[in-house]
């Protein structure tokens, strides 16, 4: 008698040889695969845990400089050279690649107070403090010649900060008044001041190009437009900002590194309220870097730390630290959005990676979507208080734990006495001001 | 010779557990004794939760206790205070424990309480056997009162109620919802029990011996037969999944598929915590906690953050603000106000105005 049951042939569903691949069949029917929610859950818990365990960012230490490093400038047109400025007036071109230092020219004779690479990639500027602005060749000079600069402008007084123009051949200087300077001029075509004795840095917006921002030292930020004739408007706050970085992608966005640990987003247009008020440093921040992506940015502190923050997140979602490296001076985020790299006060300029628990270089196509897929497990889980716990637990020294709870206790202190005020004083008398409008004390336009 | 109560594959070939006059043993395939557990004493039924290698025991004692059998821990007894625990069963969606009792009820159980979750009364006599389906949708119980019932196990309702001649002694269901019932030497089969009142089995058959026990085999169309004379296996045509998938259960896996199986599903094994009756509670949004992380934010700062402002229409030059045009503004934002939505009911506090 015939009976119709399921039979299956070997053959469709064993492999021919040893040297195929397994034949897998597949069935995506939800009743042959129960607990989906529990086990992407697990699979997201060991994938954060992992993460932790292959966190490891630090890459290479670039030896060499014999005094502080000062400045840092990234090469406009190749990923792998690093020029870095020194507080003895050295200026050193590395190779991100070997590690090494290709060139080493005596620049200035005191501080290399600022560097930057023209847009060309083939000639770069620094600033130092014998009042000089020079313009070297990126090309080492051939066997037995000289270093010579290409131009060398003398200044009336000390330059801190110096910004090249992104399309032409225009750059600024700060020191005591801001100077718009053509390259073929010796005098600036342009002075901007405004009553204050001395501008820290000045920066030119990399997408609306002829605007530029400058930290002023009474406290405030002034925006300069290079087609008028006077500055746009200033924003004084409660402390001093050291410097301050444009968002490459939103062109009214820049954040400035202050002196009172924090780090403020605002939006050019509305002065009067920082988007974001980043906090997490424990001592002052000393300078910051946009990544190319325009969503995050890292931040170097006196506080030997180096943050990384989100633009839209209060708090960093990253913190490096290693026990040789002591305050850091200057930071940049390289242009491929991969390495950090970090110049501090003892002589060292570190290459970090970007995203702790990166493999770099080429991954295989199932490598790369097994990462695709932890990646996006650990984004869908991500506010459960397990995985939570874990990805944002980091090491921190112990004086920096310390002063982070000693402030933590500060801020609650402060607060609670406001709220006791305000609820034992006539209701209105004592107004609520947002965290945001605390640290902002006028604009002046 | 001992007494052998329960038989229970592990998550491999390699290994089943034997539930033996006193103790628990599991044993390798070649016959290797490789445990011999004396907590678990006095067995009387097993079943393996595969996605969490948990081997759910229940004993004569009224005992349900749980061994992890990748790391080897008991996970949790719980004393059922039900008595004998001779009727089990697993519900293969949310892997909570199904056991019948001789009063009628069944209990469902979870090793993270003490209590039972839920107890459903089934029958008028005793419960002699339950079976549920691999969705989790239906339970199938049969009584000592010749009844063999379908119930809702999402809602704990009873759908459908049959009357056998002689009662079930043993159920069992396959994959494509085929229920085999047993009565003395008879086995029948039914398909469709829940959708379409059954008037007739699908297929019946006799024998040698009084049936002790049924299970369909997994991927084919068989169902096994344990009865006292020995082992029989019935062609059902319909009974198995056609199309099985290779990342799971695959039977034609070779020794190399299986190792890295095997390491996979034990890094996916899940927590014994996560047993709920619902097994897609931790996909759900946490109303519960964000509501009352609202409510001593609220507390801590003095005024709710996210509360809006009362809405103030603004002042119009050149007479454009007139009492009338004002009320007009006003009334456009108005329903705003009923608007309140129901997380923030008895928190609500209005900013102090400037």
């Amino acid at each position: 008698m015939k009976v119709k049951v399921l039979s299956r042939n070997p053959d469709d569903y064993v492999r021919e040889t040893k040297h195929d691949i397994q034949r897998v069949p597949r069935n995506y029917d939800p009743s042959l695969h129960p607990f989906e929610v529990s086990r992407e859950y697990t699979r997201a818990l060991n994938a954060t845990k992992l993460e932790r365990v292959f966190a490891k960012p630090f890459l290479a230490s670039l030896d060499g400089h014999r005094d502080g490093v000062n400045c840092l400038a990234k090469h406009t047109r190749s990923l792998s050279t690093l020029l870095s400025g020194s507080c003895d007036g050295e200026v050193k071109v590395w190779n991100l690649t070997k590690h090494e230092c290709v060139r080493t020219l005596q620049a200035h004779g005191g501080f290399v107070r600022g560097m930057v690479v023209r847009y060309c990639g083939n000639s770069f500027f620094t600033i130092g403090d014998d009042k000089t602005i020079k313009q070297w060749k990126m090309e080492a000079p051939g066997y037995g010649e000289e270093e010579e600069p290409l131009n060398t402008i003398l200044g009336k007084t000390v330059f801190t900060g110096l910004d090249h123009h992104q399309k032409s051949g225009v750059f600024a200087t700060c020191g005591q008044q801001v100077d718009i300077w053509d390259e073929q001029r010796s005098t600036p075509i342009r002075s901007f001041t405004w009553g204050v004795d001395s501008f820290s840095s000045v920066r030119f917006n990399p997408v609306e190009t002829e605007l530029l921002g400058s930290c002023a030292s009474d406290r405030s930020i002034v925006l300069y437009d290079m087609r008028e004739s006077t500055p746009l408007k200033k924003v004084i706050m409660t402390m001093r900002t050291n410097t301050l970085c444009w968002n490459p992608m939103e062109a009214y966005c820049f954040t400035c590194a202050n002196e009172d640990y924090n780090l403020y987003t605002y939006d050019m247009r509305h002065l009067e309220r920082p988007i974001k008020v980043h906090m997490d440093h424990v001592s002052a921040v000393l300078d910051v870097d946009y990544s190319p992506t325009g969503q995050e940015f890292v931040s170097a502190s006196f506080d030997k730390t180096i943050r990384i923050f989100s633009k839209d997140d209060g708090h960093s979602r990253e913190v490096y630290h290693t026990k040789r490296m002591q305050h850091v001076i200057c930071i940049k985020w390289s242009a491929d959005n991969k390495y950090i790299l970090s110049g501090s006060d003892e002589m060292n300029i570190r290459l970090w990676k970007a995203n702790a628990a990166e493999k770099l270089g080429v991954l295989a196509p199932r490598e790369r979507e097994a990462v695709n897929y932890t990646q996006k497990l650990k984004e869908k889980f991500q506010h459960h208080p397990q995985i939570r716990r874990i990805a944002r637990h980091r090491h921190l020294p112990k004086n920096i734990y310390h002063q982070k709870n000693e402030l933590r206790i500060m801020k609650e202190a402060r607060r609670r006495k406001e709220m006791n005020v305000r609820k034992h004083s006539k209701p209105g008398s004592v107004p609520v001001v947002s965290e945001k409008e605390k640290h902002v004390v006028s604009v002046v336009k | 010779m001992e007494s052998i109560n329960d038989v229970k594959w592990l998550h491999t070939e390699h290994m089943y557990a034997v539930a033996q006059k006193k103790w628990l043993y599991i044993y390798d395939s070649n016959g290797i004794e490789l445990h011999c557990i004396r907590t678990f004493n006095d067995v009387l039924r097993m079943q393996f939760l595969p996605y969490h290698f948990l081997l759910a025991t229940a004993s004569a004692t009224g005992f349900l206790q749980y061994l992890d059998v990748s790391v080897g821990k008991e996970v949790a007894a719980i004393s059922t205070k039900t008595g004998r625990l001779d009727v089990m069963c697993q519900n293969p969606h949310n892997a909570v424990v199904h056991l019948g009792h001789p009063n009628g009820t069944v209990t469902l159980w979870s090793p993270n309480q003490k209590e039972a979750l839920v107890k459903m009364l089934c029958h008028q006599g005793g419960v002699r056997s339950v079976a549920v389906d691999k969705t989790g949708t239906y339970m199938i119980t049969s009584g000592m009162d010749k009844k063999m019932k379908v119930f809702d196990v999402r809602a704990f309702k009873p759908l459908r109620s049959y009357f056998l001649p002689a009662g079930a002694s043993c159920l069992s269901l396959s994959q494509r919802g085929l229920l085999s019932a047993a009565t003395g030497d008879i086995v029948q089969v039914y398909r469709d029990v829940w959708s379409t009142p059954v008037t007739k089995p699908y297929m019946a058959h006799r024998v040698r011996g009084l049936v002790w026990g049924l299970h369909f085999c997994p991927f084919e169309d068989v169902l096994g037969v344990g009865h006292g004379e020995g082992f029989t296996s019935m062609l059902v045509p319909g009974a198995g999944e056609p199309n099985f998938d290779g990342l799971d259960a695959n039977p034609y896996r070779s020794a190399k598929q299986r190792q890295e199986w095997e390491v996979k599903a034990l890094l996916e094994k899940i927590q014994p915590e996560l047993i709920t009756l619902d097994p897609t509670e931790l996909a759900q949004v946490d109303r519960t906690t964000f509501e009352q992380r609202h409510r001593d934010r609220v507390e801590a700062l003095g005024f709710d953050p996210l509360a809006k402002e009362r809405f103030v229409p603004k002042f119009k030059k050149k007479g454009r603000s007139s009492a009338g045009g004002v009320e007009r503004r006003k009334k456009q934002v108005a329903h705003e106000d009923q608007r309140v939505s129901s997380y923030f009911q008895g928190s609500r506090q209005r900013r102090p105005l400037r």
